[in-house]
């Protein structure tokens, strides 16, 4: 009984916060734009009784998805950020690896500073951490700045405005995610099999290679699944730091919903997105499930 | 005067043989972490063969003697040689010598098979069929064969401990060092794994040199037993010797239980002496004493608690006998053991083996009985 009641608490709450928006946002997503408030239609009117019901259901239909299917710039736009998606997780892989094992390996003493400054930029908005980026890649930004006076470049560089912008500022952003799982697994792991292989005749690449590298193989799926999941959907970097030519799909879905107020077919791409990430969360959820059996 | 006691012929002891050349030397080897002391100034031989147990309580440097030998720490002063090479500059994954690690160290992500292969696969010259051949022989040797293909958390401790055993046996050592091998076993598991690696150990004629803190499962396992205290060894001995013959007060305490009586020594005779412990009785008679003392010298009188007869009334064939009271009786089933308080106050601890039912017993607590013991039960011991 007291087992069903605290099962019940974390359901009703993905209940109301997730599964209620959910079927809202897909009965958006069958419906047809309308010049009113709320803009689409139809309405559910129940003060006609069972015929106002079956009017609603036959009011819907699914030529939004039809129109995704038929304009390229959707599929393109979902194929660009699955692009960038997965070229920053690995970018942000290649930091965050080093980061984390310099931290696991470093003396007791110091990780508490070590993870304090990780998490510090969290303390700062998000909006203002990307804004500040604008000011450091401009023409005339810190970095151009900064080059032209140590004399590598004579022209400033355009970083702001272009897709590199963007990874850098992906990267930057989602650093932490990426850093933390890797560093609690490289943290979880018991310096004494390392001393084993070495001790079996492994040079200590080899031991790396053969033994810390698979052991931390948790943390790097669930680092890259952190990173990799929220990008798919991100808009607020592309659109303060990305220029005309760097497409993603959060950003349609902004100028789908603010824009052109067209709220059916802004649904009909968020549906899509969600479809679309219900495969790498559920692989995710796997890999958690996975390794807390192997860690019993 | 003892007889001659006839000694079994082909004894393993190489310790004895002058001409012996020893596996393993430290000669002088002092071990400093920043100010703190380690190991202090230590020089011991190690022969092959042998099965070398380092004793002591935790924190008396017995880790750092064997870390040593593994490589994964250098001495600040002093040399290790192994098989007459030093050590010095040669890393752990060049040396000769495979570690069975306490926690047992074994890879999660890989099977039982593969963590008993792992050694193998870094060796330069080694096809797969004499590595097949090699992991099928340890499974055997340690009756792993039908838990090959599973992981490490899906078998019990015991099984652990034989994964553990075998992958460091793999590679075929010169050297064996094992770090508290069988602390994380049960008492009943433990005893039985102690025979097993001496089984293991007479098979593969590999030197093993295992730390303990457990100083019954030194005594079973080990040709040799080192006593150590604070970075230094004690005394280098045979268990038997370690326990009948222990070289100090120390030694006398950490191995096993013991009475230890202060006394002045006063000599009788060659090899005899007599020990007065208190006022207004008898003093204690020594004979086979190998040590020498004068007139006067404070000492230790140190008797192990099963040499003691403890009697309603004093027998006549044992030269010494003490009267006193019975405080408390500990029943363990197959043995009792006796508090015995002295008229001077002393407590004296005595085990007796219960060769008839409790209820026949004829003295009970508070009765007044005789401890007794012969002349040459007992150590004496430099204060």
């Amino acid at each position: 009984m007291r087992r069903a009641a605290l099962i019940l608490l974390p359901y009703s709450w993905l209940f109301a916060f997730f599964l209620i928006p959910f079927l809202i946002v897909l009965k958006i997503s069958v419906s047809d734009p309308a010049l009113a408030i709320p803009p689409y239609t139809p309405l559910l009117d129940l003060s006609e009784g069972w015929a106002g019901v079956k009017a609603f259901f036959a009011g819907l239909d699914f030529d939004n998805f039809k129109f995704l299917a038929s304009d390229n710039l959707y599929w393109k736009a979902y194929l660009s950020s699955l692009q960038i998606a997965v070229t920053s997780t690995f970018l942000a892989l290649c930091v965050a690896y080093p980061i984390a094992y310099g931290m696991a390996r470093a003396p007791d003493e110091w990780r508490p500073t070590l993870m304090m400054l990780v998490i510090l930029p969290f303390w700062s908005s998000f909006l203002i951490r990307v804004y500040s980026w604008k000011a450091i890649l401009a023409q005339e930004g810190l970095l151009n700045q900064f080059l032209l006076w140590i004399g590598v470049i004579d022209t400033p560089l355009t970083i702001l405005n272009t897709t590199t912008a963007v990874y850098i500022g992906i990267v930057y952003t989602y650093l932490p995610f990426m850093i933390l799982p890797i560093y609690a697994a490289l943290d979880r792991l018991d310096t004494s099999l390392l001393e084993a292989a070495e001790d079996l005749g492994c040079t200590r690449l080899q031991a790396f290679w053969l033994v810390t590298f698979p052991l931390s193989r948790g943390g790097i799926i669930a680092g890259c699944f952190l990173v990799f999941i929220p990008v798919m959907g991100e808009f607020v970097i592309p659109e303060l730091l990305g220029g005309s030519g760097t497409l993603m799909i959060g950003k349609v879905l902004w100028e789908e919903f603010f824009s052109n107020r067209d709220w059916p077919v802004a649904s009909a791409v968020a549906v899509i997105l969600l479809l679309l990430l219900i495969v790498p969360i559920i692989l995710y959820l796997r890999n958690e499930q996975k390794q807390r059996e192997a860690g019993a | 005067m003892a007889q001659p006691i006839k000694k079994p012929a082909n004894v393993f002891a190489p310790w004895a043989d002058p001409n012996a050349v020893p596996l393993i030397q430290f000669k002088n080897v002092t071990k400093r972490y920043g100010t703190f002391t380690a190991i202090d100034d230590q020089t011991i031989d190690i022969y092959e063969r042998e099965f070398f147990a380092l004793l002591g309580p935790s924190g008396c440097g017995k880790t750092t003697m064997m870390r040593m030998l593994a490589g994964f720490e250098t001495p600040t002063e002093g040399t290790i040689t192994i098989g007459g090479k030093d050590m010095a500059d040669v890393p752990p994954n060049k040396r000769a010598v495979n570690m069975m690690f306490q926690s047992y160290a074994l890879f999660p992500h890989l099977s039982v098979w593969d963590n008993i292969a792992f050694g193998l696969k870094r060796e330069a010259n080694m096809d797969k069929e004499r590595l097949n051949a090699r992991v099928e022989e340890m499974l055997r040797l340690t009756r792993l064969e039908q838990f090959a293909k599973r992981k490490p958390h899906q078998i019990s401790g015991g099984q652990r401990q034989r994964v553990a055993l075998a992958r460091s046996l793999a590679k075929a050592p010169k050297l064996l060092l094992l770090d508290e091998p069988l602390g994380a076993l049960d008492k009943k598991l433990r005893e039985e794994t102690q025979f097993e690696l001496m089984d293991i150990q007479e098979k593969t004629g590999t030197t093993f040199v295992i730390v303990t803190h457990d100083q019954e499962e030194a005594m079973t396992v080990a040709s040799r037993v080192a006593v150590m205290d604070h970075g230094k060894i004690i005394q280098v001995d045979t268990p038997p010797r370690i326990y009948e013959a222990p070289g100090s007060v120390y030694v006398a305490d950490f191995i096993g239980d013991v009475n230890l009586i202060k006394g002045t020594i006063r000599k009788t005779g060659p090899e005899a002496y007599q020990i007065q412990y208190a006022d207004n009785v008898p003093p204690i008679e020594v004979t086979e004493c190998a040590r020498e003392f004068s007139d006067g010298d404070k000492v230790t009188f140190a008797i192990r608690p099963e040499k003691l007869l403890v009697s309603e009334t004093a027998p006549q064939d044992r030269a010494n006998a003490m009267e006193g009271k019975i405080i408390d009786i500990g029943y363990l089933g197959n043995i009792s053991t006796y508090h015995v308080e002295l008229p001077n106050g002393q407590m004296i601890k005595a085990a007796m083996t219960n060769a008839t039912r409790i209820d026949r017993r004829s003295f009970t607590w508070d009765d007044t009985v005789w401890v007794s013991f012969r002349s040459s039960a007992g150590v004496v011991l430099p204060e």
